[in-house]
């Protein structure tokens, strides 16, 4: 009867695994976008390395020059002028746009990825406790983020930039505390359906402790969808950075952001519409990459391992 | 006949719901497990067949009573001694894929129970698992490596058995094990289970509301409605000769193969389920039982032993 039964079981298994282990692809519609953030990282990472102005140098001469336009410049780490030709042209006092771009982009990098880090952390660990535990740990987690929630975010960017100064690590920092909400809130509606399943039983009648269900057990299964959201919340901030320059809350100048480059060309729209049109469609291609990415993550959450 | 390895004395069970409402699950039941028995609990859904389950294990404890496991009263114990105390009390539960966490691997999963108690040295666990895959029937070298949803339910209750024997827990509790699977898997972990127990000496508490799958497994047999206990007896006494009308009532509804039969149904009078949250005075099943009279609306029938080793909860018993 045993051997039978092996034999069967084994037979089985070796039918239906061949197709099942298939590996799942991920398509164009996750390598483009991903090959444009790759991009978009590179430049930023090696802005530094690159013959050309630095962002904040000016050449009087060709403002808001179209792109293409061959002017001298100091090149970064030089005294001499050089004949350089702007590739995306200059903006409205004459710095380089290709040199702000890519200077910007680790502006919009570290907040668009530091500050969902800081929610995704704080707020995961938060919901993922509160889901597990119910109760009053659950309620009293609950009410403080629907406190945060609730609270003017504008009001607290406007204090912290009065009252700390404005500046990049501020800025990530308050950004981040602003994201633990919606976080927390992700986490926990996915740890209470986890938490309901047999598995999570059977770890506590095999005499596991609360910290070894949490870790094991419950995160890795909390944490894809984590993921997913983050990759809105990536997606969101990236355009809040945007905003917020209008209102001057993003980056002193003259440290350039695609938020400050975007909300410096708006007085010169009608004559030189790349100096914001330039940035602003960076933004646009980097925001919808991460959106797509995140997408892609969802669909390939496997609906077999995430039913209930 | 052998001591008895678990004793659950007027176990209660109930839950807090909104309004301030009591969920009545399991009102005060009293039974013995022997050692090396098996006993079957049946009920339909919702008698508290789980519930009760549930609290033996003291997942959560539960709100009265008393369960004593080889010397020690659970329902008593503070974290710590409970926590030592659990390798001996394993359960499988009926859905065979929400037991297994989809993010591990069947290497891991198996291998977790002698992690979490330290059991065995990091080298001695890697050929523990692959002879316990091999006793529940499964290939270690084609399953290790794997994830749960890339097996079938009958394989992943394999792994569920395995993952709870390694252990080698005293008593075995199966909460309804073969109810989410095929007919024909279904007898293939029966007598897996069957097999395993003879290997291991295990005691089991097997949870079904399948009559036909209870004979077959169980020594004795208990019978639950709505939170207590209505009848308790050997297997093949419940099934020839049910004392209590609510057993009756469940052995008539087997269905029997054969179309000359006539069909013999015991009529209820009521056939919906009283809510837990306000079960009737009195003997609970007396708002369905074709049998009932005043006074079993007035007091609550005790067990009483009509023969030996037969109890029954019933003021009007069909037999004895």
């Amino acid at each position: 009867m045993a051997e039978t039964a092996i034999d069967n079981v084994a037979a089985g298994e070796a039918e239906g695994l061949a197709g099942r282990r298939r590996r799942r692809r991920l398509g164009p519609g996750f390598w483009l976008p991903a090959g444009w953030i790759g991009l978009v990282v590179f430049g930023a990472a090696t802005a530094g390395f690159w013959p050309m102005p630095a962002p904040e140098t000016i050449d009087f001469l060709n403002r808001a020059a179209m792109p293409g336009t061959v002017g001298e410049i100091e090149l970064a780490g030089q005294t001499e002028l050089s004949e350089f030709r702007y590739l995306l042209g200059t903006d409205n006092i004459g710095r380089d746009m290709l040199s702000r771009l890519l200077y910007g982009a680790r502006v919009s990098l570290l907040i668009g990825l530091l500050s969902p880090l800081i929610g995704l952390l704080v707020g995961g660990a938060l919901g993922v406790v509160a889901g597990y535990y119910r109760g009053r740990v659950d309620g009293a987690v609950v009410a403080a983020m629907d406190v945060i929630l609730a609270f003017p975010a504008l009001a607290l960017l406007l204090a912290i930039t009065f009252y700390l100064g404005p500046s990049l690590p501020n800025l990530i920092l308050a950004l981040g505390f602003l994201s633990v909400p919606a976080s927390a809130r992700v986490a926990r509606a996915n740890t209470l359906s986890v938490a309901r399943r047999e598995f999570v039983l059977a770890a506590k009648a095999m005499g596991a402790s609360d910290l070894y269900i949490l870790v094991r057990e419950i995160v890795p299964n909390v944490l894809m969808p984590l993921l997913v959201f983050a990759m809105l919340l990536v997606a969101v901030l990236i355009v809040a950075e945007g905003t917020l320059s209008f209102l001057g809350l993003s980056v002193p100048p003259p440290t350039p952001s695609w938020g400050t480059m975007i909300e410096e060309g708006r007085e010169l729209l009608d004559q030189a519409p790349h100096v914001t049109m330039i940035p602003a469609a960076v933004m646009c291609l980097t925001v919808l990459s991460f959106n797509l990415i995140g997408d892609r993550l969802r669909s390939l959450i496997d609906p077999r391992e995430s039913r209930l | 006949m052998n001591a008895p390895l678990l004793s659950v004395r007027e176990l209660t069970v109930e839950f807090r719901v909104p309004d301030e409402r009591t969920v009545h699950a399991v009102s005060g039941i009293s039974f013995d497990i022997r050692q090396g028995e098996t006993l079957g609990l049946v009920g339909e859904s919702g008698c508290g067949k789980s519930s009760a389950a549930r609290a033996l294990m003291q997942l959560p404890p539960p709100t009265g009573g008393e369960v004593w496991f080889q010397g020690t009263d659970l329902a008593r114990q503070s974290g710590a001694v409970l926590r030592r105390l659990r390798p001996k009390l394993q359960m499988i539960f009926q859905d065979p894929i929400a037991s297994l966490n989809p993010r591990h691997r069947v290497a891991e999963i198996v291998a977790a129970p002698l992690r979490v108690n330290r059991l065995l040295p990091r080298a001695q666990i890697g050929p523990r698992v692959a002879a316990m895959l091999e006793a529940v029937g499964l290939e270690p070298a084609l399953a290790l490596d794997r994830r749960p949803h890339e097996f079938s339910g009958g394989q992943c209750q394999r792994i569920s058995i395995a993952r709870a024997l390694i252990l080698e827990p005293a008593l075995l509790i199966c909460d309804e094990p073969v109810s989410a699977l095929d007919v024909s898997v279904q007898a293939q972990i029966l007598n897996l289970l069957r097999e395993m127990k003879g290997r291991m000496g295990l005691t089991m508490l097997f949870i079904s509301h399948d009559l036909a799958v209870v004979k077959n497994v169980s020594d004795r047999v208990a019978v639950m409605y709505l939170g207590r206990l209505c009848e308790l007896a050997p297997s093949e006494t419940l099934y020839r000769a049910p004392a209590h009308p609510y057993t009756a009532a469940l052995m008539s509804a087997i269905p029997v193969p054969d179309p000359t039969q006539p069909v013999r149904q015991v009529q209820l009078t009521a056939s919906d389920l009283p809510s837990p949250m306000d079960p009737p005075s009195g003997c609970r099943f007396r708002t369905r039982c074709p049998r009932a009279e005043a006074r079993c609306a007035a007091e609550v029938p005790p067990p009483r032993e009509i023969a030996t080793g037969h109890q029954v909860a019933c003021h009007f018993p069909l037999t004895g």
